[in-house]
């Protein structure tokens, strides 16, 4: 963070950046099961989940299962949590890319509740979603998520949830952590 | 209608959603206004990669078919369901290597709405894996005297 170091070259973030976020994704198995992606903008990100055929409901409608929905809604408001917890860590270094894809992951925040509202039929194509962290305090975090299809403001569900941190690893000086 | 009919259909109904088949649900017990169904545990639905215990989302999955097989078996039941909200509570992680059971009950239901309550269990059945409440759309029967 000194203000004499020249800016990293945009090529070295973006690369740092996408390999933080595979490695946290891709540990995930249910996320490969979901056939779930992330889009991400600077440090925002978008889940899309591409339509599958395994995730209808109603075969008749079809609709997307309801059930589909809200699993999307919890790992997208999980991966936009841990990503919004562990993102400094990955900036400054601590939280190394590599040895997180090579299996030393950072834990996960674990779900407490969530509530899923469904406002209308998810239909037979692609949806996406985005987390907003509402509260993000040392024990517990709050997140709000909403997922739409056609149109983003016309939302096909949405959800609140509340979560329990991580504790931070007790041999790292950052153990307070980067809340 | 007897039992075995009853859990006839629900075999049908539950085989005949391409998620829940996905997921390996199957029946264990249906109506009227009750269901309970099972998900074996699959690795491919590990939430937390450093447990194995099986995601959020795919507890979410049994709670939801469930509880909307509970509402479809409702004797006062005319038509198909879906979700308006669903709350979850998660008590403890699953034990990995264990399967899942979900037991719905429809608690009350309007002309227009069924309000249903679930749990989650593993092999330990004094304490569930997570406890459900939902409000689900519900058509009542009109010749029902």
């Amino acid at each position: 963070m000194s203000p004499h170091r020249p800016p990293e070259p945009v090529q070295v973030i973006k690369q740092r950046r996408d390999a933080a976020l595979q490695a946290l994704v891709s540990a995930v198995p249910y996320i490969g099961f979901l056939g779930l992606h992330f889009d991400r903008r600077g440090d925002e990100l978008t889940a899309v989940m591409p339509f599958d055929e395994k995730l209808i409901g109603n075969p008749e409608l079809p609709a997307l299962h309801g059930g589909a929905t809200a699993a999307f809604l919890e790992v997208t408001a999980v991966i936009g949590l841990a990503w919004a917890h562990y993102w400094p860590q990955f900036e400054s270094g601590v939280l190394d890319p590599e040895a997180v894809a090579g299996g030393q992951l950072p834990r996960l925040p674990k779900t407490i509740g969530i509530t899923v509202d469904y406002l209308r039929s998810g239909l037979p194509r692609d949806a996406y979603a985005r987390a907003e962290v509402t509260r993000s305090g040392r024990r517990y975090a709050s997140v709000r998520v909403e997922a739409w299809q056609d149109n983003r403001t016309r939302p096909i569900a949405q959800a609140t949830a509340h979560f329990r941190m991580p504790l931070p690893p007790r041999d790292t000086p950052q153990g307070e952590g980067a809340a | 209608m007897d039992e075995t009919q009853a859990l006839e259909i629900a075999r049908q109904f539950i085989s005949s959603l391409p998620h829940a088949r996905a997921l390996g649900m199957s029946v264990v017990r249906i109506g009227p206004g009750r269901a309970t169904f099972s998900m074996p545990y699959d690795e491919r639905l590990i939430g937390d990669p450093e447990t194995g215990v099986m995601s959020g989302g795919a507890v979410s999955a049994l709670l939801d078919t469930t509880c909307g097989a509970a509402v479809m078996s409702h004797p006062e039941m005319a038509g198909l369901t879906a979700t308006l909200d669903l709350r979850i509570d998660y008590m403890r992680p699953a034990v990995p290597g264990q399967a899942l059971r979900a037991e719905a009950e429809c608690t009350h239901v309007t002309r227009s709405v069924a309000f249903v309550r679930a749990r989650a269990l593993d092999d330990d059945d004094d304490n569930p894996v997570a406890t459900a409440a939902g409000a689900f759309t519900f058509t009542k029967r009109e010749d029902m005297a």
